[in-house]
Order: C-alpha cells, then sequence, then structure tokens
C-alpha cells in the first residue's frame, strides 16, 4: 500500500515538474517554431524556410542592435566583475556597522523597481550634462550589474581562510602576489559566475536600457519594442534561436563535461 | 588598512549612480516646473484615473505573487527533495531562458493567446469554445507570473537546500504528519527565501509597463504605464518622479520585511 502511493506521489511530482518546464519553454519554442515560418504573421504557418536566418546577416540594424548589446553585456559585467570584486575584498575586511551599511546600499539596485533606477539615472545624466548614448547605457548597466558580482563574490570570500593569506605574507609574499597566488584562485568562481550573472542581466535588460539611451543607439532589446507595433521582422525571431541554442550548448558543455570525466575515473 | 580603499571606486560609483539619482527623484518629486516646493505631484495619485492604475497595478501584482508562491513552492520542495543533480544545475534551468530575449518571450505569450492563437487552435481542435485571452488582466497575471517565477523558486529553493535532513527526520519520528511538517518545520525554516522571493516578484510586477502594454492591450494602463507615459510622451518629469515616489513608499515597505526576516542574506537568489 505504501508502496503504490509513494509510486503516485512519483508521478504527480514528475507530472508537475514536466507542467513547469513547459510553462517555462513554451514562449521559447514559439519563438523557435516561428524563425522557421515563412509567414510574416505570428499566427500563421505558412510553410518552412531558412530565409530569416539568411536575412539578419543583411538588416544592419539588427546587426548594429547585436553588436551594441553583446559589447555593452561584455564591457558592464568586466567593468562591474573589476569593481565588484575589489570592493567584496574591501568590505569583508570592514567591522560590521560600515558593512552593514554598504550592503545595504549594495541591494537598493536589485531591491529597487527597474522603471525608478532607470528613471533616476535619466535624470541623473540629463542633471549631470551627460548626453544620452552608448556611454550612458554601459554605465547605468554596470551599476546595476555590480551588486550581482559582490553577491557572488562575498560569500566565496568569507570561506577563504585569512590565515593562508598570512602565512603567504610571512614568507615573503607581496600583499598583491599572496592575493593572486593565495586569495584569488579560491574566489575565482564566484568571480566567474558574478560576471556570467551580470552578462545575462545585462543581456535581458529592456526597461533601464529604455530609459537611459539616445535617440540614434539601440539594443536588441530596444529594436524589438520599437518594432512590436509595426510588427517584428522574423529575422529577430532567428537571431535569439541562434543566441539561445549557442547558450545552451555552452552552458551544457561547462556544467556537465567536467562532471562526467570525474564520474568516468 | 589598503585594503579598504579598494572599496573607493565601488563607493564613488554608487554614490554617483545611485543614491544622488534617487535624490534627484525626489526632488523632482517635491518640485513643480519652476523649482517651488509642492505636493501636488505626489497627491497627483487620488486623481481617479491615477488611483485606478495604482490599485490595478497593486490588486494584479498582489494576485501573481501569491499564485507564483503556490506554485513555487511545492516545485522548490519536489527539486530539494530530488536533489537533481547540484544546486546549479536547478538555477540553469530558471536562468536560461532569459537568455532569449525577455520582451520577446512575452510576445510568444502573444501567440499562444491570441484569438487565432495557438490555445485557441488546440481548443478548437478539440471542439471547445474558443476564448477571449489576450487584452484582459488574467494575461497579465500570467505574464508577470511567467516572467517572474524563477525570481520565487530560486530563494525558496536555496533555503530549503540549507534545512537539514535530520530536522525533517526527526519531527516525522515524533509523529508530525505531512501537513504539520510542512508548517511547523519546513514553512518557518524557509521564511526568509519566501519573503525574498515575494519580493523578488512583488516589486517588478507591480511596477512593470511592458508586460501590461504587450498582453494587456492599450487599454489596461498600470501604474507603470502612467509613468512611463510622463517620461517618454507626456514629459512632466515632475509629476511622473511624484508618482514614482508613491511606488517607491511600497518598495521601501518590501525592503523593510526583507531587513525584519532575512537578516543574515539568507534567501539569496543566486
Amino acid at each position: 500500500m505504501k508502496t503504490l502511493k509513494t509510486r503516485i506521489k512519483y508521478i504527480a511530482e514528475n507530472f508537475y515538474l514536466v507542467l513547469t518546464l513547459i510553462f517555462l519553454y513554451a514562449p521559447i519554442m514559439t519563438m523557435m517554431v516561428l524563425s522557421f515560418n515563412q509567414s510574416k504573421s505570428r499566427t500563421q504557418w505558412g510553410g518552412f524556410t531558412l530565409d530569416w536566418y539568411l536575412e539578419m546577416f543583411s538588416r544592419s540594424t539588427i546587426m548594429d542592435a547585436l553588436r551594441n548589446t553583446l559589447v555593452i553585456a561584455f564591457l558592464s559585467a568586466l567593468i562591474a566583475a573589476i569593481i565588484g570584486t575589489a570592493a567584496s575584498i574591501a568590505i569583508n575586511s570592514m567591522k560590521p556597522m560600515p558593512k552593514t551599511i554598504i550592503m545595504g546600499i549594495t541591494n537598493i539596485p536589485m531591491l529597487n523597481a527597474d522603471i525608478v533606477t532607470g528613471i533616476s539615472l535619466m535624470l541623473a545624466f540629463i542633471a549631470f550634462g551627460i548626453s544620452l548614448g552608448f556611454k550612458t547605457i554601459l554605465i547605468a548597466h554596470i551599476t546595476f550589474n555590480i551588486p550581482y558580482v559582490i553577491l557572488s563574490v562575498m560569500p566565496k570570500l568569507k570561506q577563504t581562510s585569512r590565515s593562508t593569506y598570512e602565512a603567504a605574507l610571512d614568507l615573503g609574499a607581496s600583499p598583491l602576489y599572496a592575493f593572486f597566488k593565495v586569495v584569488f584562485p579560491d574566489i575565482l568562481p564566484g568571480v566567474l559566475s558574478g560576471f556570467l550573472l551580470a552578462f545575462t542581466m545585462s543581456l535581458d535588460d529592456f526597461i533601464i536600457t529604455h530609459f537611459t539611451r539616445g535617440a540614434g543607439i539601440n539594443t536588441l532589446s530596444t529594436l524589438i519594442y520599437s518594432e512590436v507595433r509595426r510588427g517584428i521582422n522574423p529575422s529577430m525571431y532567428a537571431l535569439s534561436t541562434i543566441i539561445f541554442l549557442a547558450v545552451l550548448i555552452l552552458l551544457i558543455i561547462t556544467n556537465f563535461a567536467p562532471h562526467a570525466r570525474k564520474e568516468e575515473k | 588598512m589598503s585594503k579598504k580603499l579598494l572599496a573607493g571606486p565601488y563607493l564613488i560609483w554608487m554614490a554617483g549612480f545611485t543614491i544622488i539619482p534617487l535624490a534627484l527623484i525626489v526632488f523632482y518629486g517635491l518640485t513643480d516646473g519652476d523649482g517651488g516646493f509642492t505636493l501636488a505631484n505626489i497627491l497627483a495619485i487620488a486623481t481617479p484615473e491615477h488611483r485606478k492604475a495604482l490599485f490595478l497595478a497593486l490588486g494584479l501584482s498582489l494576485l501573481s505573487t501569491v499564485i507564483c508562491l503556490l506554485l513555487a513552492y511545492p516545485l522548490a520542495l519536489i527539486l530539494r527533495r530530488r536533489n537533481i543533480g547540484r544546486g546549479s544545475f536547478v538555477v540553469f534551468i530558471f536562468i536560461l531562458p532569459m537568455w532569449m530575449n525577455f520582451l520577446l518571450r512575452t510576445l510568444a505569450w502573444q501567440t499562444l493567446l491570441e484569438r487565432s492563437g495557438v490555445i485557441n487552435g488546440i481548443l478548437t481542435a478539440l471542439h471547445l469554445p474558443n476564448q477571449s485571452l489576450i487584452n484582459t488582466p488574467g494575461a497579465i497575471i500570467l505574464g508577470m507570473v511567467y516572467n517572474f517565477l524563477p525570481f520565487m523558486v530560486l530563494p525558496i529553493y536555496n533555503v530549503l537546500c540549507k534545512i537539514d535532513d535530520n530536522t525533517i527526520n526527526a519531527a516525522q519520528d515524533l509523529g508530525a504528519n505531512f501537513f504539520q511538517t510542512l508548517t511547523r518545520i519546513w514553512f518557518p525554516l524557509s521564511l526568509p527565501g519566501v519573503i525574498s522571493g515575494i519580493t523578488m516578484v512583488f516589486v517588478p510586477a507591480l511596477t512593470t509597463f511592458v508586460i501590461s502594454n504587450l498582453l494587456g492591450g492599450s487599454k489596461i494602463l498600470l501604474i507603470g504605464n502612467v509613468i512611463e507615459q510622463e517620461f517618454t510622451r507626456g514629459s512632466n518629469w515632475n509629476l511622473g518622479s511624484g508618482l514614482s515616489l508613491v511606488l517607491m513608499f511600497f518598495i521601501l515597505i518590501s525592503m523593510a520585511l526583507i531587513a525584519k526576516y532575512d537578516k543574515n542574506g539568507e534567501g539569496t537568489a543566486f
């Protein structure tokens, strides 16, 4: 009786997991299917085609937006990783009181609504006399990316033991040398996951970019938003499908390959 | 001593691009076009159209938050019990959709929900009556739940994973049934994650203007839509800032909740 009950429970749980996955991935599958649709309509199937995959390379608006998106995501994640890691090291060595205050400030961009962050940055850029454009998007993205880096690095820093760093100093290493040889390898996974998270957040951001971009510049998000009413060119679906699949493959390789090798041994 | 200097660039950055900008919103919100002090921009929330937009946004976002919690909690429990791979795999499943643009994913729901869309196509094939799904408050709630569900699942999952198996076993050995274990052990211990999940869903849902734009048609205005229009079309920045201050009041409440229940920062999503 007990086994039947647990089996039913197991099946019900699987059913629930599958339903959730369908819910999460149905829109993504929809976009992938639409990227092969001959008809420009989002609801009519006009036959299979690969035309959109070829057309996207000749569309300069899409390619420009793609380049902006990737450059901004990479630069903002990189700069955020550097500033954030440095800040984490400093915060980690602080007394509880300033630590709490700074971590509170760190939480502001994470907990604040994107629309408020976007508007406030826009007002600030105009007040500082910085003209809206590539620069302002980059600054805005760095601002909301730094907290992700700090929150990824801090737990790793807490795990590192201070005595190994001090041992390195006792053995004659300079603080900088000791940091890069002793502390940095320990916190590297945190820095990398912070960087990756920041990159993802930057790539997926629309709201903050919407308020901080100037007239002449688009990222993929803002380009899509401006095309919503006219109808989106299906090349955009094709591009998104390629990006999604590339990331999927990349993540599968990095996540599971080393793991599988360990199991073989 | 030199270590603390490393925080310098960060502190300058945060002062310049977080604190000052927020102060500017307060300044704009409390002044009129000529720079004189006024409360009119904040009191403007009481006009019928703004009040309606605020209450609709509050209602829809509260409902989405509750739905997210009801969906996410069992999910997090199952994921924890299955111990699927390592923690990173679960994060992977929920972060991966973000690599397809947020706007495109929401637009895909248009395709699924439209009158001649996929879901109605399935209903027709099953000889069931068609439903008008798009441009309804329900479609907006669906969009909110879809977009923000990961932010509810991940913090709850992370907290659940930290609960010791022995605590659960002890409760069961002492005769607690499933329901008692859930309400007296699981839930209280996972409260930091639940609170953090609630705020991470509620705040973006309350302030969204994109989801209501794409799935609610042009007739349903949320407070986010009103503010966005003040800044991009109406260009009455003072009024927009004043209404943002009203929004920030709700955001501050949720920050205070986090500070109260999640002192150790246990309930973080990532």
